[in-house]
Formats: C-alpha cells, structure tokens, sequence
C-alpha cells in the first residue's frame, strides 16, 4: 500500500485513517521556535461525512487511500442499489443507499454525476447543480398570483418536497438547484 | 488573497498594502536609530549552516574563482553567527533588519523566506532587553498593551494545571492535554515527556498567551538553552524569553552564552542529535567558533523578532500572506 507522508498533506489529499477514506480539510504545519514540528489537520470521513482533527508528529505517514471522482451516468434504482455507468467504458457500478441518502431524490435518469469510488465501489454522490422535475402534488394556486410572497409545498416526481411560488401548477416542470434544494424557476 | 493592481479600486488597495509596510520598516528603523544602535546588513549566504535539530537551512552552490570545485554555502536561517562575530569585534550594539530563510516552514504565519529583526545590546541584563522590546512593540502595536511575565514554570501551572512541569511525567503531560480536550497526536511516543511538554506548550498554553497583553514566557528548562546562558542562580532554567501577542511567538531573546567552548559543546550536541535523528549533518560555522575563541563575545543580549508577524498583528490580519507583497506560491 502507498503511503503519503506529513510533507506532502494538502487540502483534498485522499488517505486512509482507521481503513476508511478521508480527504483533508485543513493542514495547518505547527512550527515552534525551537521545536519539533507538527501538522494540525482537519480531514472529512467520505463515508460518514463527519469531520473530526488530529495532529501528526511532522514525517509521520499514512495510508494512501484509492478514491477517485468519476462522471457517471445514472440509470435506475432497483430499491436496494442505485445503478451508474461509465458512459464511455459502459461498466457498471452499484450504488449502496449509504452513498445516496442525501441525493436519491435529485437523480434523474440518465443525468451524468460524480460519483466517488473507493476501491472501485461508489461511496458518494454529486447530482447535476441543477435539475428539471415534474410537479406532482400541490395546492392549487390562486388565479392572478405572482411570485414573492411565501410560496407553498410542492410533491416533485422523485419525492423530492421544495417550495415553490403560489403559481406553480401540478404538471408543471420546475428548476431546483440540488445543493440548497431550493426551487430555482419554472422551466420552458 | 491574490493580490494584483487590475482594478482601480484594487490598485489603491495594494498600494496602500505597500505603504504600510514601509512605513513599519521605517518605523522600526528609527526606533534603533534614535537608540544609535548600528544597522548591519550581515551576509546571509555562509559556509556554515546552524546545526539546530529544527531548522532546515537553505543552500547554493557558489562558483567561486580560484576554486575548482562548486561552494555550498547555506542560506541563513538567522544573522545571528555574523552578528556574533562583529561584536566579538567590538562592534557595539547593532542590529539586522532582512530577510532569513528556513526551508519547509510555510502556514498562516510562516513563510519560507521571511523579515527577521534582530538586535545585541552590550551590557544589557535580560530584564533590561525585555524592557526594550516591549517599549517597541508598544510603540508599534494598535493599542498600549500591558505586559504580563511569567515563567515558563508558572505558564504550566496556570494555563494547563501542570503544578511542576519540570518533574512532571510522560503520563501527566498525556492527561493534561486530554483534559484540555487536544485532538489525538500521532506519532509522538508515549514516553516523550519532552514531546508532551511541547504540545501542551503550543496546544494548550500559547493559544492563551498575549490575549489582551503582551505575554513574556522566561526561565526556558535548560535543555532549550539553544545559545543562552544557564541562569547562574538555578542550573534548571536558561537566561531566555519568548514574546507572545494575541497566542502568535513574535519575539525570542537571549542573555548570550560568551564561552567559546561551550558553543561547540552545545553545536556537537545538536550535530549528535541530528545523527541521531537521521538528519543530515551541515558543517559548523568554524569563522564563528574561531573569532569567540579569539576575542571573546562581550557580555551582551540578544533577541530576534518575526517583522511580518508584528506587522500582522498592527494590521490586524490573519494571514502572513497578507502584509507581504508575494508569498512564495506567487513568487
């Protein structure tokens, strides 16, 4: 196994701590006048997302971790795993729900993703900025109704809740952008 | 933070970012030559390098005429051995205003290439340089600041709940910095004391020193002497002190160890340390060792100050980066 050490720790940098992959967040180097050096570092589990610290005595190592970014196309779920594939090699890959809590509500087939893989397994993933989902359950709105005031609950066909404007119809096509889930605009 | 002049409201910022900075410069040079103290720009390339088991030197190889063969000469990591050497000479009280370099050092507050001030007073007690140093920073920093001393004994007692630091355990130092609830450590070996007495010091204490004052840390344990003199009164503690503002190290001072033999003594020690450590050697700064032993240093006080850092703290930024006109990403 590859092994990374304290001197070349950067933000981003991708390691294994406990066998779980990691990816630093923050690496302050700690340099006394006269004294040994140390690294402070902030670094997120990819699997549980949490952040947690911890200092290394400077020309320590640890292991490096096989995780990549990889654009993948996603095709369905069957209930228990979501199914990518590379849109070029056609391999396929199968999501756990673990890896999609957050997100398998914004996928769409056929959307193009980043999806994470450590040792090949996708262990998260990234949906489009911003998708296009039909409403299907929602309180009918009042005629004459503009934008701006309050707004109201609106069922996409994913499951996914967001609030839309009062004039928003079931049926309509919406924009959302998936990082604050936020309705966006109506689309054409 | 990149900064550059593109826009007009830009160019106004980084021109004022610039007239700052030599406004302090020339600030701090007045301070020294109101006191005719004597500017030194000493050389900062030399044959020798410091053995300090913690600072890596910088080096060139110089094509020197009449030799055959490439020089190394290393970068100074400070002008102290140069400066030593003149006033071995008889110099007088002086002081270097420049640039010094220590490989690997780059963070928030550290860059590779960086301002140092250092300065001798002949003559000076320890107290009386301290007193002077807080005089500067007084007259630089934003706001008066009482100064607040205590010893390095005391620091441990009151900012970590170690009662005596000096005969404390491996162990206790551990349970110290779990009640202060520090991070995990790797790597550091569980018997260590003197590893876990150093985090305590940068992971519990120092975030705590100059909060509001000026912190002065004194009576370093013997064994961090570097080039300072063991306190005639109490063999444990080394005539040295650290400067602290709002938990950043501005400032490391000395009464100077005089005894030629004792600087190679101590310079051996470090050289063993290294092989011990798996470093690599560096040669001595023999130029230095010679002239002590041939004209004595004068007995005398010194201390060396990061200038970008006080520059930081009277600007009040965070980031070293910020009061320098290029860090060495852009450089």
């Amino acid at each position: 196994m590859a092994t990374v050490s304290t001197n070349e720790f950067k933000n981003g940098l991708k390691f294994l701590m406990d066998g779980q992959p990691c990816t630093i967040v923050d690496n302050t180097i700690v340099q006394p006048g006269k004294g040994q050096a140390f690294n402070r570092v902030k670094y997120r589990n990819l699997m549980t997302g949490r952040v947690l610290e911890k200092t290394f005595k400077s020309g320590e190592k640890v292991e490096a971790a096989d995780v990549m970014d990889t654009e993948l196309q996603y095709l369905y779920t069957d209930g228990e795993f979501w199914h990518f594939m590379d849109a070029e090699s056609f391999e396929q890959y199968q999501a756990p729900e673990s890896a999609v809590a957050d997100v398998a509500k914004w996928l769409i087939e056929q959307d193009m993703c980043v999806v994470t893989l450590f040792n090949g397994q996708p262990i998260s993933v990234i949906p489009p900025k911003q998708v296009t989902l039909e409403v299907i359950e929602t309180d009918p709105g009042l005629k004459g109704d503009t934008a701006g005031t309050g707004g109201k609950p609106a069922t996409l066909t994913t499951g996914a809740v967001v609030q839309v404007p009062l004039f928003v119809q079931i049926g309509e096509k919406v924009i959302v952008n998936t990082e604050k889930g936020e309705y966006v605009s109506r689309a054409k | 933070m990149m900064n550059d002049f593109s826009t007009a409201s830009k160019v106004s910022e980084r021109r004022l970012q610039l007239e700052k900075r030599s406004q302090f410069l020339q600030r701090l040079r007045a301070f020294f030559y109101q006191r005719q103290v004597l500017e030194v720009d000493t050389p900062m390339l030399s044959q020798g390098a410091t053995p300090d088991v913690h600072l890596r030197s910088l080096s060139s190889w110089l094509q020197v005429p009449g030799e055959r063969e490439r020089q190394e000469y290393f970068w100074h990591t400070s002008p102290e051995y140069p400066m030593k050497r003149l006033l071995c000479e008889g110099s007088g009280d002086i002081f270097y205003l420049g640039k010094v370099f220590r490989d690997g050092d780059l963070s928030p507050r550290h860059q590779i290439e960086f301002t140092m001030l250092e300065w001798y007073r002949v003559g000076f007690s320890l107290q009386e340089l301290i007193d002077e140093v807080m005089e500067l920073l007084n007259q630089l920093l934003p706001e008066l600041r009482e100064v607040q001393q205590l010893s390095y004994r005391q620091a441990f007692a009151e900012f970590a709940g170690v009662e005596d630091i000096f005969h404390a355990s491996a162990e206790q130092c551990r349970a110290c910095l779990q009640r202060h609830k520090v991070p995990e450590i790797v790597g550091v070996d569980e018997n260590d004391k003197t590893l876990w007495e150093q985090l305590i010091l940068t992971e519990v204490i120092e975030p705590q020193l100059g909060q509001g004052v000026i912190t002065v840390l004194k009576d370093f344990p013997a064994r961090d002497a570097a080039l300072a003199l063991i306190d005639p009164q109490n063999p444990e503690v080394a005539e040295r002190f650290e400067v602290f503002v709002d938990a950043m190290e501005l400032a490391n001072g000395y009464h100077e160890l005089a005894d030629a033999g004792l600087y190679r003594q101590r310079f051996e020690e470090s050289l063993a340390q290294r092989a011990q450590l798996g470093l690599p050697q560096v040669p001595l700064d023999q130029k230095l060792l010679q002239t002590l032993t041939e004209k004595p240093l004068p007995d005398c006080c010194g201390v060396a100050l990061g200038v970008d850092r006080l520059l930081m703290l009277q600007q009040g930024e965070r980031q070293i980066e910020a009061v320098i006109p290029f860090g060495v990403r852009q450089a």
